[in-house]
C-alpha cells in the first residue's frame, strides 16, 4: 500500500472531506452509544436538539462558540509559525486576571472606554505571558511545548491563590471568587433573555482580522514563511526571531481576549472554573480547521454543538456526557485522515 | 564471441495516471558488458529499475534473469536471482562496521558468531578476487566516499550478485576515485559479471560502457555500441533536440567587487572549516571553487549567503567596506545567492511561486504598502519572471513543492538574477539538473558575467568549472589554493590538488 500525491484537489473534494470525516467520527462513536444501551438515532437526535433545537439552545451554543473561536485562533496563529503554544489555558486566565484587576473598580470609565481597555489589558497580559517561553525558545532553544504547558499549572495556582487570598470577595459568602466586574465593564447581551453576549461579534471580527493579517499583510507573509521553512525564511532575510515573538504576542493576546470575553460577557467575576479547558480545546478547534482563521469559526461551532448537545443528551439518556470529548477527539483523527486523503490517493500494491 | 544474455527486459510498460513512464522497453544485458542507461531526470530509468526490483508491477512485459522469469512485485526475487543494486545515496548504517553492514539482513537468528566468521572468510575471498580492499572492522562513518561505494559493491557481491546495477555511481566521487571505480568495474567484467550503469554524464558513459541505451519520455530512443556513437549524438538523443553549449568569450576582469582576507571559520572542537581563506572576485569574471564535498564549500557559501560570520579575517565588499554577513545585509548590497539546497534553503516548498519570487523583496515599496502586500503587483511580477526565465508551471499560484528540480532552479535564478546582482554566489547550480536545464543555467551565469557581475561558482563538476571559469581555486581542508588557469590545467592535476597533493600547475595571472 502506498500513497501517491494527487495532482489536483477539487473544491468539492476539499469541502466534502471534513464533512465526511465528521460523519465517520459520529459513526465510530455510535458504537459507544450502543454499548451504553441507548438507541443511536435517539442519541444523535437529542444531541442536535440539545444544541440547536430552540432559540435558547442555539444561543448557548453560540456563547460557547465565542470563547472557542478565540482560543482556536490563538492556537491556529501560533501553529502556523510552528510555535507550539499549548499554554492557551494559562493565557486565558491571565487575560481574565488583568481584566479583573482593572475592571472591578480600579477604573471607573464609561463602557465605551472601559470595555476596550479591558480587552486590551487582557490581550497584553496573555501576550506577555507567552512572551516568556517564546524568548526562551528563540534565544536559548528551550522547548516551548514543555514551558507553555507547565505555565498553565502555574497560572492556575496563581489564580487559586488570588481568589482564595488577596482578591477574595468578602461579599461572596465565603465562595472563592474575586469581586464582580463593575457594570460599565460588562459586555451587552445580543439576544434578550439569553446569555449570548457581544463577545461573539468580537470573536467573529477577530477571526476575520486574523484572516486578513495572515493572507494579505507583510506580517502574515512572514509568519507563514517562518512556519513553512524557518531556514529558508532566514536565508531570504525574514527576521525570524522577531516574527516568532510577534506571533507569540498575537497568539497569547487572542487567548487573553478569550479570558476577558468569558469574564465580562458571561461570568462577571473571576473564579477557578472560568474555563473548563477552553485553552486546550482551542488546539483541537485549530487543528480541525486546518489552522485556517475562517475555518476556526466553523470548527469552533461544531465543537460547541457537540459539547452542548452531549450535555443535554446525557441528561435524557444513559450516555455519559464524556461522549462529547470522544466525538471531538475522534473527529480530530478522522479529519486528519481526510486531509491526508484529499492530498494523496491510496494505491494498493 | 557469442553473447550470453544474462538479463532481458521484454516490452515493459508502466502507466502512472496519464503519464506513460515506461513505453514498451526492450533491453538486453550480456555477460561481461557494461550497458549505460542514459536519460534526463524523469526519462524513466528509476521506474524501470523499480520494476526490475519488484517495487512496482509493470502494466505489461516481463523481466528474465538467467533464463528465469522474475515474478512481478517480489523485491527479493531479483536479489535472489543475482541482481545487485548500488544506490546513488548509500544505504549504509554509519555506526556499524563494514562487515556488519555487509551481512545486515542475512544473519540467522541463532549462531551469529559462527555466521560472522564465515562471512569474514567470504568477504576476504571476495575482496582479494576483485581487488576491493576495505578494512572489514572499520566503522562506516570513518570511510571515505569512495570506500563506502566499495562497501556497497561488496555488499552486492556478498549476496552473490552477477548483475550489478549502479545508479549515478560517480556523482559523489573525485576524478581519481572515478578512475579506481572504473578499474574495479573492469575486474568485475573480467570475471563475467554484467553492469548496468545509469548516468547522465556523457564523458563517463563514453569511457566505461560497451553499449548505450538512451531513454527519453519512457522510450528507448537510441541503442548503440559505444564506439559507434558520439557525445553529441547521445546528448541530442537524450534531450530530443540540439543543445547549444554556451561558450565563454574572453573579456578583461574589472575592479575588485568582493574579497576574503584570511577568513577562518571554526566548527565544533575548534576544527578549522575554513582556514585563512583568501579570495578576490572581480567584475566580469567567474571564479570557480573546486573540491571534494565537505572541505569547506558549505562554509564559504554560507559566508556569502550571510548565514555565517567569519571567526577571523575580513569580508570586504566594494562600496561597503568590511561587512558582517547577515542575509538581509547581503541582499541589500546586491549579492545574488544561488544555494545548493534548493528546497531546504533556497525556496519555501509549501508557498506559491508568487510568494517565493517575492521572498527577498516583499518589503520593497514596490511590493508592499502600509504593511499590506500588493498582491496584484506581486502576481504580475511573478508572471513576468516565469515567462522571462521559462519556468514551466501550472500558474503563479502553484506550490513550489510540485515543480521539477530544473524548474525550481529556474525559479531561484529568476528571483536572483532579475535583481541584477553585482556579485553572484552559485553553489552547485546544476546539481541534479538535466542537460537542457544545465545549459540554461550556464548561459545565464555567462550572461551575468558579460554584463559585469562577478560570479563565485562552487561546484563538484569539474567539466562545468573548466568550461565556465576564468580562474579556479581548489579547496582542501578549508584552505584555498592559488588561482589556477583553467586553460592550462588538466583534470588529473585538479584531481590531485583536490586530494591534497601539491602540483606544479601553472598559476593564473
Amino acid at each position: 500500500m502506498r500513497l501517491e500525491p494527487r495532482d489536483h484537489v477539487s473544491l468539492a473534494m476539499a469541502i466534502a472531506g471534513p464533512i465526511l470525516a465528521v460523519l465517520a467520527a459520529m459513526a465510530i462513536c455510535s458504537l459507544l452509544i450502543l454499548w451504553s444501551g441507548s438507541s443511536i438515532t435517539e442519541a444523535y437526535v437529542l444531541l442536535f436538539k440539545g444544541a440547536l433545537g430552540s432559540r435558547f439552545a442555539i444561543s448557548e451554543t453560540l456563547t460557547r462558540t465565542t470563547v472557542l473561536i478565540l482560543t482556536g485562533l490563538a492556537a491556529a496563529v501560533a501553529f502556523r509559525a510552528k510555535l507550539w503554544n499549548i499554554g492557551g489555558e494559562g493565557q486565558l486566565y491571565m487575560g481574565a486576571c488583568a481584566a479583573t484587576m482593572l475592571g472591578t473598580g480600579f477604573l471607573e470609565w464609561s463602557p465605551y472606554l472601559l470595555v476596550p481597555t479591558l480587552f486590551l489589558a487582557g490581550a497584553l497580559a496573555g501576550g506577555l505571558l507567552l512572551l516568556v517561553p517564546t524568548l526562551l525558545k528563540t534565544h536559548l532553544k528551550v522547548d516551548e511545548v514543555v514551558t507553555t504547558l507547565l505555565l498553565n499549572f502555574i497560572i492556575l495556582l496563581l489564580v487559586n491563590y488570588l481568589v482564595f487570598g488577596p482578591w477574595k470577595d468578602p461579599m461572596a459568602m465565603g465562595w472563592p471568587q474575586a469581586a464582580p466586574i463593575i457594570d460599565q465593564g460588562l459586555l451587552p447581551i445580543l439576544l434578550a433573555k439569553t446569555r449570548l453576549h457581544a463577545g461573539f461579534l468580537v470573536a467573529l471580527a477577530s477571526a476575520f482580522g486574523i484572516w486578513v493579517l495572515m493572507r494579505f499583510t507583510v506580517w502574515g507573509y512572514e509568519i507563514r514563511a517562518v512556519g513553512a521553512n524557518p531556514e529558508a525564511a532566514r536565508f531570504a532575510g525574514v527576521p525570524v526571531n522577531r516574527t516568532i515573538i510577534r506571533t507569540a504576542l498575537i497568539s497569547g493576546g487572542l487567548a487573553g481576549m478569550a479570558g476577558v470575553c468569558e469574564l465580562i460577557g458571561l461570568k462577571g467575576y473571576l473564579t477557578l472554573d472560568l474555563s473548563p479547558g477552553f485553552g486546550y480545546t482551542g488546539i483541537v478547534v485549530a487543528m480541525l480547521a486546518g489552522l485556517h482563521p475562517l475555518g476556526v469559526i466553523l470548527s469552533a461551532f461544531f465543537v460547541a454543538v457537540v459539547f452542548n448537545g452531549a450535555d443535554s443528551m446525557s441528561r435524557a439518556l444513559s450516555v455519559s456526557n464524556y461522549i462529547a470529548e470522544v466525538i471531538t477527539a475522534v473527529s480530530l483523527l478522522t479529519v486528519l485522515v481526510s486531509m491526508l486523503l484529499t492530498r494523496y490517493r491510496i494505491r494498493w500494491k | 564471441m557469442s553473447r550470453t544474455i544474462v538479463m532481458s527486459l521484454n516490452k515493459i510498460s508502466k502507466h502512472f495516471g496519464p503519464l506513460l513512464a515506461n513505453n514498451a522497453i526492450d533491453l538486453e544485458l550480456a555477460e561481461g558488458e557494461v550497458l549505460a542507461l542514459l536519460g534526463e531526470n524523469g526519462a524513466g530509468q528509476t521506474t524501470l529499475m523499480n520494476i526490475l526490483f519488484g517495487h512496482y508491477v509493470a502494466d505489461e512485459g516481463s523481466v528474465t534473469v538467467f533464463d528465469q522469469e522474475l515474478p512481478p512485485g517480489k523485491p527479493r526475487a531479483a536479489i535472489e536471482a543475482g541482481v545487485g543494486m548500488v544506490h546513488q545515496h548509500f544505504t549504509l548504517a554509519d555506526n556499524l562496521t563494514v562487515l556488519e553492514n555487509i551481512i545486515l539482513g542475512t544473519e540467522p537468528l541463532w549462531g551469529v558468531t559462527q555466521h560472522m566468521r564465515a562471512a569474514l572468510a567470504k568477504l576476504d575471498r571476495l575482496s582479494q578476487e576483485f581487488g576491493l580492499t576495505v578494512d572489514p572492522k572499520a566503522q562506516v562513518k570513518d570511510l571515505s566516499v569512495g570506500e563506502m561505494q566499495r562497501v556497497e559493491i561488496l555488499k552486492a557481491l556478498y549476496r552473490n550478485a552477477r548483475i550489478l546495477i549502479m545508479d549515478e555511481p560517480t556523482a559523489v566521487l573525485t576524478p581519481p576515485e572515478v578512475e579506481s571505480l572504473f578499474a574495479t568495474l573492469r575486474q568485475l567484467l573480467k570475471r563475467g559479471l554484467a553492469v548496468v550503469f545509469i548516468s547522465h554524464k556523457l564523458a563517463e558513459v563514453m569511457a566505461i560502457s560497451d553499449r548505450v541505451a538512451v531513454l527519453r519520455n519512457g522510450k528507448v530512443v537510441l541503442q548503440a555500441e559505444t564506439t559507434q556513437t558520439s557525445r553529441e549524438a547521445l546528448a541530442e538523443a537524450m534531450v530530443g533536440r540540439e543543445i547549444p553549449e554556451p561558450k565563454r568569450t574572453p573579456q578583461e576582469a574589472g575592479e575588485i567587487l568582493l574579497s576574503l582576507d584570511q577568513v577562518t571559520v571554526f566548527g565544533t572542537q575548534h576544527k578549522r572549516l575554513l582556514d585563512q581563506a583568501n579570495l578576490t572576485l572581480r567584475a566580469g569574471e567567474i571564479v570557480g571553487i573546486a573540491g571534494v564535498s565537505g572541505h569547506g564549500q558549505a562554509q564559504l557559501a554560507d559566508l556569502l549567503s550571510g548565514l555565517q560570520k567569519p571567526d577571523e579575517g575580513r569580508l570586504t565588499l566594494r562600496g561597503a567596506g568590511e561587512i558582517i554577513p547577515k542575509p538581509s545585509t547581503m541582499i541589500r548590497y546586491g549579492i545574488g545567492r544561488i544555494v545548493e539546497d534548493r528546497i531546504g534553503l533556497g525556496l519555501i516548498g509549501d508557498m506559491t511561486i508568487t510568494e517565493n519570487l517575492a521572498s527577498e523583496s516583499y518589503r520593497d515599496k514596490k511590493f508592499s504598502n502600509f504593511g499590506f502586500l500588493r498582491f496584484n503587483v506581486l502576481k504580475e511580477h511573478a508572471r513576468q519572471l516565469i515567462e522571462d526565465f521559462d519556468v514551466r508551471c501550472p500558474g503563479v499560484a502553484a506550490q513550489v513543492r510540485k515543480l521539477s528540480g530544473g524548474n525550481m532552479q529556474k525559479l531561484i535564478l529568476a528571483r536572483v538574477l532579475s535583481k541584477k546582482p553585482i556579485v553572484i554566489l552559485a553553489h552547485q547550480p546544476t546539481w541534479g539538473l538535466d542537460v537542457g536545464a544545465t545549459a540554461y543555467v550556464h548561459s545565464q551565469l555567462l550572461e551575468a558575467r558579460q554584463r559585469g557581475a562577478g560570479v563565485l561558482l562552487i561546484s563538484e563538476d569539474l567539466d562545468e568549472l573548466l568550461q565556465l571559469c576564468d580562474r579556479i581555486q581548489v579547496i582542501y581542508h578549508g584552505r584555498l589554493s592559488e588561482s589556477l588557469d583553467p586553460e592550462n590545467i588538466s583534470l588529473q592535476e585538479l584531481g590531485l590538488l583536490m586530494s591534497g597533493h601539491q602540483t606544479t600547475a601553472p598559476k593564473a595571472a
